[in-house]
């Protein structure tokens, strides 16, 4: 009766060793898809940059793909949530339209200020998204059957109210939400001088929060990454974003939109990581029956994600209205689907509850890449498609792939 | 000696980084009843899933002989050609098909693709006489009982024609009732030559049903007893089970027993989908500091029910009644309001309704209250380690660490991470439905200690279970529920299973005359 008692009391502190390795292994393996999308976004922008003969990465075409591509990711940040939640938006595209259409009117026609028509747009979105959220999480309708329905809805509204004419053009100060640039403070002539000293301050702010966020680790005992192993990785990082701010500053500095950009990525990633809310919007889609019996408003967190889809559309027709400086009732077609796709192909699952605002992100960025470089290349919106297409699939299959050999 | 249908032969299975089966040994004589027990991890469902081809040959060591001929089977396809099939824990029935459509699926009675329904049917009725189900052949799964269900289970193995039936945990979870009927069909199929292999926690079922037991620890064989030569008590196959003695199940504890906490009062609860049916009628009940109170029942009785009433009206409609703790009525109109008052509900369904499968067993703990690892809203996950690592010391959860996901677990240890969530959140009455449901007697064990502490920490329990013994083991004091109602309260000192077992029929007996 002794000897298997002394196992079990030898067992823990002989394996707590093995412990560790074995959680950084798991941590690299549950980190592998966020790293391989990576990876393919930096092989994807290595193999464009080479056909177009370094066009790519040239600093007007970077900053022309942020241009191109801030309202789907705007899309893709709401998106990631409601998919995580279990749910889909079919509508952001028509609602996107409808917020650009109202824009247009309250600007062109009835020459209401720039700031209050952002304002009433982005309450008009939160409206809108109340509408869808009432429906998906009280009523229990299915999100695809409420959002196919708004989507219809809201493309109709637009062209009513737009009298199937497009409205244009826009006062110069909104125009510049999507076109305009930070000014150089410090007049730093050819180069931007003040891209590079924010630049500068993101690397050392970043430094800063992963030296705090390691010593807190060690501070209660936790293994910590070994001291090399943390410099190369800071070392890439700061490499990484003092480049990018060197091609923004070889062109005009900062686009204002990426400042909205990094504002909402860093917004949304943090609610999604460490908040209670988001906790709860990973349980809900996790396990919906389990979240509600932990005493989580599963309802209320729905609806609200929904509230939150809406405001994002809003600010995204809003983004593009003024990028086309146009309000059309075309615009948005397609854009759910190219956000829908950036979340899929940034690791998010159909069943909910697992997913990323930063995969979302890249996701985006895959197929804005993607876009840029087909066009660069002469490619016709027909193979681009197409190609898009088996991209996604491609992407979602490897996920699955990656899943059975885990299991 | 009989002839033995199947001998599996030194079979090892490696998973990466465990050695799920180390050369294991099986031998099934023709025409008899082989029970396989184990604690939960020790491979017995592995090995059934060599032996069925889920993994197919090459992924082990070792040969299998079926009727004395090696069998390399490449999928379930080939295993079933052969008459080997297995029934799993988790029913696999489509419960909007009807019985006739779920017996032959995969396996349908057609010429050309044309299905032929009038034989369909015809050799439907034949299987579910042969099964005792008396129900139509068109009737839906869906409507059945799970009891019944596990009979057409049967009957689709049948249909199959069966030589070597596996059943996985047939009876968890069936009552009395339907487990003694499908363990007296299983020795009715037996006269007929069927061999079996069952595998089930149930010691006194095996005692009852089995020919020779075979045991696994730890992915070894340990050693096969002949319930004829051998002289096998439930004791004895304990002992092979865990390596140890469990001299008791049931771990002691001297009741401290405080002043009245929690009384529920004239509580009526209706069906959620048809509100004219009660499903609670009028019950009283109240429970004491330090106090473990049991509620038995029947299947149907509505005592998973009564508890989830209570728990923020989780189930049900038109609820009627009240709530009391210390002495004031309190407001348990959603869960969130009843875990601020200090209400916690371990469901049954540790699964489908208590964990988060896909989620780290850390997130899993804290998540009924994140509120006390959170500085305005912001959650602290350095804390969350902590605390989370401090449940896996104390009971012991054996995993690598609180970042592995709750899907990767065993089911006791699963049952841990529940218990842990809900201790995590602090409350003072504490509602267990089926706390040991599906798991080995060692992590019971345990399980039963982790309710002790709690009650001698002054919480009150209230602990529903389907196994008598396990209530009579642990309860201070015992509520007796049919049919919605409570029939009967008994103290620990006058408890016996033939008192329970009358007061859990009672309303049934009385409209049955």
């Amino acid at each position: 009766m002794e000897a298997p008692m002394q196992k079990t009391v030898h067992q823990p502190s002989k394996r707590s060793t093995k412990d560790e390795r074995l959680t950084f292994k798991q941590m690299i393996k549950s980190n592998m898809r966020s790293y391989s999308m990576v990876i393919a976004l930096v092989l994807i922008m290595l193999l464009f940059q080479l056909l177009t003969g370094g066009i790519l990465l040239r600093p007007l075409n970077i900053t022309n793909l942020i241009l191109q591509n801030s309202y789907i990711l705007v899309l893709a940040v709401g998106m990631m949530l409601v998919i995580i939640t279990g749910h889909i938006d079919l509508s952001v595209g028509s609602v996107a339209a409808f917020v650009g259409a109202l824009a247009g009117i309250l600007m062109v026609q009835h020459h209401v200020p720039v700031w209050m028509t952002v304002l009433i747009c982005l309450v008009l979105g939160a409206l809108i998204g109340a509408w869808q959220g009432f429906w998906v999480a009280y009523v229990k309708i299915p999100a695809f059957i409420v959002t196919l329905a708004g989507m219809l809805l809201f493309r109709g509204l637009t062209m009513v109210i737009l009298e199937g004419q497009s409205i244009a053009p826009f006062p110069k100060t909104f125009q510049n939400i999507s076109s305009g640039f930070l000014p150089d403070l410090f007049n730093g002539g050819s180069l931007h001088l003040f891209t590079l000293v924010v630049g500068l301050a993101i690397s050392v702010l970043f430094i800063a929060l992963e030296w705090r966020k390691r010593n807190g680790q060690k501070k209660y005992g936790f293994a910590v990454s070994p001291a090399p192993v943390f410099g190369i990785k800071m070392a890439v990082i700061v490499a990484v974003i003092m480049i990018f701010s060197y091609i923004l500053a070889t062109y005009e500095g900062i686009p204002t939109i990426l400042v909205i950009l990094a504002a909402l990525i860093i917004a949304y990633s943090f609610v999604a990581n460490r908040t209670v809310v988001g906790r709860h919007i990973y349980a809900i889609g996790g396990n919906e029956k389990a979240a509600q019996l932990s005493g989580i408003k599963t309802k209320r967190v729905t609806f609200w994600v929904f509230v939150n889809m809406g405001v994002l559309a809003a600010l995204s027709g809003l983004i593009f209205a003024a990028r086309l400086n146009a309000a059309t009732p075309k615009a948005g077609n397609l854009f759910e689907l190219d956000a829908i796709a950036a979340c899929f192909i940034g690791g998010a699952s159909a069943y909910g509850g697992v997913g990323t605002i930063g995969g979302a992100i890249i996701g985006g960025l895959v197929m804005g890449v993607m876009n840029n470089g087909m066009s660069l290349l002469g490619l016709g919106i027909d193979w681009q498609q197409a190609i898009k297409g088996l991209v996604l699939l491609a992407a979602v299959a490897f996920d699955i792939y990656n899943k059975n050999k885990a299991a | 000696m009989c002839a033995f249908i199947l001998e599996m032969r030194g079979i090892t299975k490696q998973f990466p980084g465990v050695k799920a089966l180390d050369n294991v040994n099986l031998k099934v004589r023709e025409g008899e009843i082989h029970a396989l027990c184990g604690e939960n991890g020790a491979g017995k469902s592995t090995l059934m899933k060599v032996l069925s081809g889920v993994y197919p040959y090459g992924t082990y060591d070792g040969e299998i002989l079926f009727k004395g001929e090696v069998c390399k089977f490449k999928d379930i396809k080939q295993s079933e050609q052969l008459g080997i099939v297995i029934i799993h824990q988790e029913l696999a029935l489509i419960p909007y098909l009807s019985i006739a459509e779920n017996i032959f699926l995969g396996n349908e009675r057609a010429k050309k693709g044309v299905i032929n329904w009038n034989e369909t049917f015809a050799q439907t009725k034949e299987l579910l006489q042969k099964v005792g189900l008396d129900e139509s052949p068109h009737t839906l799964v869906g409507q059945l009982g799970v009891g019944k269900q596990q009979l057409v289970e049967i009957a689709k193995a049948l249909s199959k024609e069966v030589k070597l039936l596996i059943l996985d945990e047939p009876t968890a979870a069936l009552n009395e009732d339907d487990s003694e009927n499908l363990l007296n069909l299983l020795l009715e199929f037996k006269k007929q030559g069927l061999s079996a292999i069952i595998i089930s926690h149930k010691l006194n079922e095996i005692a009852k049903v089995a020919d020779s037991i075979t045991i696994l620890r730890d992915g070894k064989t340990i050693e096969t007893l002949d319930m004829k030569r051998d002289e096998v008590t439930e004791d004895r196959i304990i002992r092979g089970m865990v390596g140890r003695d469990l001299t008791n199940r049931y771990p002691t504890r001297t009741p401290k027993i405080g002043e009245v906490i929690f009384e529920v009062k004239n509580w009526t609860v209706h069906h959620p989908v048809y509100p004219e049916r009660k499903v609670i009628d009028n019950v009283h009940l109240s429970i004491r500091r330090g106090e473990i109170v049991g509620i038995a029942g029947l299947m149907g009785a509505g005592r998973t029910e009564l508890a989830m009433s209570i728990f923020g009206r989780s189930y049900g409609k038109k609820i009627s009644g009240e709530i009391w703790k210390n002495g004031a009525k309190i407001d348990v109109s959603d869960v969130s309001k009843a875990i601020a008052n200090g209400i916690a509900y371990v469901t049954e369904d540790r699964k489908g309704n208590g964990l988060i499968l896909m989620e780290d067993i850390r997130k899993n703990i804290t998540l009924s209250r994140l509120g006390k690892i959170s500085n305005h809203f912001v959650v602290d996950e350095n804390k969350e380690i902590i605390e989370s690592e401090r449940f896996r010391n104390q009971f012991k959860i054996k995993t690598p660490s609180v970042f592995q996901k709750a899907e990767a677990l065993s089911g006791g240890n699963q049952q841990k991470v529940v218990l842990s969530k809900w201790i995590f959140a602090e409350p003072d009455i504490l509602i267990l439905d089926e706390p040991t449901r599906g798991i080995d007697v060692g992590a019971k064990y345990e399980i039963y200690t982790i309710i002790h502490q709690l009650a001698n920490a002054g919480k009150g329990i209230l602990m529903i279970s389907s196994e008598l013994p396990e209530i009579l083991g642990m309860c201070d004091r015992i509520y007796v529920m049919s049919e919605g109602r409570i029939t009967g309260e008994v103290v620990r000192e006058e408890a016996t299973q033939e008192k329970l077992m009358r007061l859990m029929t009672k309303t049934a007996i009385r409209e049955g005359v």
